[in-house]
């Protein structure tokens, strides 16, 4: 290009070379082998390397694998909604009506977070299961008769067990993007008239909104590739399309398959991703 | 509609806050109480008091090896994400240069990749260069997703740095090396441990990654993964989860006073630099 570089950018691209070579030999160079063991197919043992559609055939058109992206899709948009609608209220309340103690508040918040993963989920179950603490404690204070067996083995308990290993991630965008707000304009609306719930709908939502749109991004992406959750507390009805890719990474034994259905899942993440990143910054840039 | 004004009232947010925060703390408090408690079955009611549970850990062997595994892990891990962090944050926040935004982003693309996605793709490609899976691929992998957090943390050290000071050090002589170690480092030093110290913490509790790069050594969240089938062996895994959460609130409490230290530490500098 004849692009000559001043002496700055050839020290800051310098700089970064290793972080950029590390990230393009083991994220660039694995995504793209991925995407290439998708059209591949296994035969018994070995790879035939002949490129083919066959796998997203299957993946497409075959309906347990169908039904298996569909629900990974409901629950994990359930899960998004439900974690950061959780979210907001916390956010805004450490934001406008915590005064001293924020750090604090906010430590206290990511400290669960930082616990085994694991272990989290596994105590969900012990939590919900059919003698499990909730049961019991229930029947102690003789609100039900029996226990409450919708609770464990299905998607509820997913979607439960996702909102609570999810929700730091989606408070503190949220709570950032509430602190960003300038308050002055918050008073000029009580000034002008607007009572608490017109300026809520008409300042303070619309300046939240990136952080809103972050949070549902940041819990929406990771939770439909979470397999453990699924298999620990979701039972046969509540499996996810995660638990059909590690199956066929691991027993079944077919890598191109799960590259496929890998690659598929992403791909209708990305899109829906997006959708919800235009209309967050429809709705947020209108009112600015 | 006076209901959503009351509903962002002070007091009802406050009791609000309060019932979310017992709910983020459920599954915490019921680690240690199962840990403690004297019986097989993870259930109600409590049966009385005892620690055998973390006797039973000091006799597993497996368990003593995971330890090891993971630590070797952990540390590897902490140490390159940091070198690797270091380097982007430092390059991001002082220079300017072409693409700069496109290759940060896709630096910090694990940070909003499905960890699966991350696991299946590196074992793909391990698997068709033919290495076989070791502790190495795990670090390889934790480093991709732990670099970001390292740079999330380390950009705010480097962003804070006045170039003044870098300045004056070139006057006075020093080497760009010599700026560096006696310089730029002392004032980032706290940014640097709470990074270690964050990494540190996130790969030790990894499962996802390490359960699909594992070889036959496996990492502590692959041990407990393969213990949590057996109902005999749960209440020792709560009391190996009970010195985890432990461990690591200790880790995030000091990773937290560094971090304002640095801060502090900078907010100092910079005001004397105003004073004068």
């Amino acid at each position: 290009m004849g692009m000559t570089l001043d002496k700055e950018a050839r020290q800051g691209l310098t700089l970064l070379s290793p972080t950029a070579l590390y990230a393009l030999l083991m994220l660039a160079a694995p995504l793209a082998m991925v995407v290439t063991f998708s059209f591949w197919t296994q035969n018994y043992l070995d790879i035939e390397t002949t490129l083919t559609l066959d796998n997203y055939r299957e993946a497409w058109s075959k309906p347990i694998y169908q039904v298996l992206m569909i629900r990974s899709l409901k629950i994990s948009l359930l899960v998004t909604v439900v974690t950061v609608v959780l979210a907001f209220p916390i956010a805004y309340f450490l934001s406008f009506h915590v005064k001293n103690r924020k750090a604090l508040w906010l430590f206290l918040i990511t400290v669960p977070f930082w616990t085994s993963y694991l272990l989290r989920v596994f105590l969900w179950k012990v939590i919900l299961g059919y003698n499990g603490v909730l049961n019991t404690a229930l029947m102690e204070l003789g609100l039900i008769a029996e226990p409450l067996t919708f609770i464990l083995y299905n998607a509820n308990a997913v979607v439960l067990t996702l909102a609570h290993a999810w929700a730091p991630f989606a408070i503190l965008p949220i709570f950032v993007a509430l602190e960003k707000i300038d308050r002055s304009l918050l008073e000029a609306a009580e000034d002008l008239g607007d009572g608490p719930v017109r300026r809520f709908f008409r300042i303070t939502l619309p300046l939240a909104m990136p952080g809103v749109i972050a949070s549902t991004l940041i819990v929406l992406i990771p939770t439909v590739g979470d397999f453990i959750t699924p298999k620990l507390v979701g039972g046969t009805d509540g499996l996810m399309i995660a638990n059909m890719i590690q199956i066929q990474f691991g027993k079944a034994n077919n890598a191109p398959l799960g590259a496929a259905l890998a690659v598929s899942s992403m791909m209708i993440v990305a899109v829906i991703s997006l959708i919800i990143y235009a209309a967050g910054k429809k709705f947020g840039g209108r009112v600015q | 509609m006076s209901s959503l004004s009351k509903y962002l009232s002070g007091k009802w947010l406050t009791v609000y806050a309060v019932v979310y925060m017992l709910f983020l703390y459920a599954p915490v408090f019921l680690l240690p109480m199962f840990a403690f408690n004297d019986a097989t079955i993870i259930s109600f009611p409590l049966q009385g008091f005892t620690t055998k549970w973390f006797d039973v850990l000091w006799e597993t062997q497996a368990l003593h090896g995971a330890v090891r595994n993971s630590a070797t892990v952990a540390i590897s891990t902490a140490v390159i994400s940091t070198i690797l962090g270091a380097c982007a944050a430092r390059a991001s926040a002082r220079y300017r240069f072409p693409g700069k935004r496109p290759v940060m982003g896709f630096i910090m693309l694990p940070l909003v990749l499905p960890e699966i996605i991350v696991a299946v793709s590196l074992l793909v490609l391990l698997m068709q260069l033919g290495m076989s899976l070791s502790l190495w691929t795990v670090v390889a992998g934790h480093v991709l997703i732990c670099t970001p957090f390292s740079i999330a943390i380390l950009s705010s050290a480097f962003q804070g740095l006045d170039n003044s000071l870098e300045e004056a050090s070139f006057d006075l002589g020093e080497s760009r090396w010599g700026t560096f170690r006696r310089v730029i480092l002392p004032l980032v030093m706290p940014g640097v441990v709470s990074s270690l110290l964050i990494c540190f913490t996130i790969s030790l509790d990894e499962f996802i990654i390490a359960f699909f790069l594992t070889g036959t050594d496996v990492t502590l969240p692959v041990y407990i993964w393969s213990q949590l089938r057996f109902p005999t062996k749960l209440p020792s895994v709560m009391a190996l989860g009970t010195i985890l959460l432990a461990l690591s609130v200790v880790l995030l409490i000091l990773a937290e006073w560094f971090r304002r230290r640095a801060a502090k530490k900078q907010g100092i500098e910079a005001s004397a630099g105003g004073f004068m």
